[in-house]
């Protein structure tokens, strides 16, 4: 099925949890996940089954300041 | 001498926030996160960069022991935006306190207060610690404070400007008319700027580029964290008050002929 993905098409297997994509992400550290607008507790990560056309936004800690 | 910044209810031994942004390397920023003494931490929030799989995150640069992370909305230009992005620094940090800030230009990046104050009452609706970077504007300051937020951050200058604190009258009038703390954010460019900030009688100082842009930034935090010293002492000290004329020290009387 097809995601997007932090603005980029993406393929994936059917039936795919939140927690799984973000494990092919290859992140190394915290994400938080938004999905198709609404921000997902980490609980709910293992537990969200992605569907077709679902899009996310992949959101991360990075260096800023002021 | 117990003088510690309390936001919230929580105590912080240092009057210094520091941000994570344009250092020369991780490295670096790691030590003048230690050469400064703070222990409140900006980060930005952004989207993963999916190309640089494996990249050792942000975090493993902060020793989140000793620092309290602060997200910040950096570059939000509607409340809306702000509120999105604090609800996803929320499910990231596993905190829910945030450096509110919502700008209105991006040539000057000063803030739009109208959207900064709409946004500050959803959030603490929302059980959020809203810290908001806004003008050095007291009206503002105090319908921030009466919306909820646990401090106010007047702006000195222009964010990354350098220029520091542009009208010291307007910030010392901001600590007289809010009871929460205020904490001098952006615009900062060397050690006095912090330590006028200071002597105005502000609780504490935000700045990032002061430091990650020095030509020795690890010297420029250590340099930081004395002005937060010197002018918090001199403050608590009282200054002497300003005389139009020249007044001796020595006694006028048995000088010699």
């Amino acid at each position: 099925m097809r995601l997007t993905v932090n603005g980029e098409p993406r393929e994936v297997a059917d039936g795919l949890t939140v927690a799984a994509l973000v494990a092919q992400l290859g992140v190394r550290g915290r994400v938080a996940v938004e999905l198709n607008g609404e921000v997902l507790r980490q609980a709910q990560h293992p537990e969200v089954a992605l569907r077709e056309g679902d899009t996310l936004e992949v959101v991360t800690f990075v260096g800023g300041g002021v | 001498m117990d003088d510690a910044l309390v936001i919230a209810g929580k105590r912080f031994g240092s009057r210094l926030l520091i941000g994570t942004g344009k250092y020369p390397s991780h490295e670096v920023m790691k030590r003048c996160h230690e050469a400064s003494g703070a222990e409140i931490v900006t980060v930005a929030v952004r989207r993963l960069d999916l190309s640089a799989k494996g990249e050792a995150s942000l975090l493993h640069w902060i020793d989140t022991s000793r620092m309290t992370l602060l997200p910040n909305t950096a570059l939000c230009y509607t409340a809306e935006d702000a509120v999105r992005t604090c609800r996803l620094a929320a499910e990231l940090g596993m905190s829910k306190w945030v450096k509110l800030e919502v700008l209105g230009d991006e040539r000057t990046l000063f803030p739009d207060v109208e959207q900064t104050v709409a946004a500050a009452r959803i959030l603490v609706k929302e059980g959020f610690t809203v810290l908001p970077y806004t003008s050095d504007d007291p009206i503002t300051a105090r319908k921030l404070e009466d919306a909820g937020c646990a401090a106010v951050m007047p702006l000195a200058a222009p964010i990354g400007s350098g220029l520091g604190i542009r009208n010291p009258h307007n910030i010392r009038l901001i600590r007289e008319v809010v009871k929460v703390p205020v904490i001098v954010d952006a615009g900062v460019g060397t050690a006095s700027d912090v330590a006028i900030a200071m002597e105005l009688g502000c609780d504490g100082v935000l700045l990032n580029t002061a430091v990650a842009g020095a030509k020795d930034p690890v010297r420029m935090a250590h340099a930081m964290k004395l002005a937060i010293e010197a002018g918090r002492s001199a403050f608590l000290a009282g200054r002497i008050p300003r005389k139009a004329y020249g007044s001796a020290s020595s006694p006028l009387e048995g000088l010699v002929d």
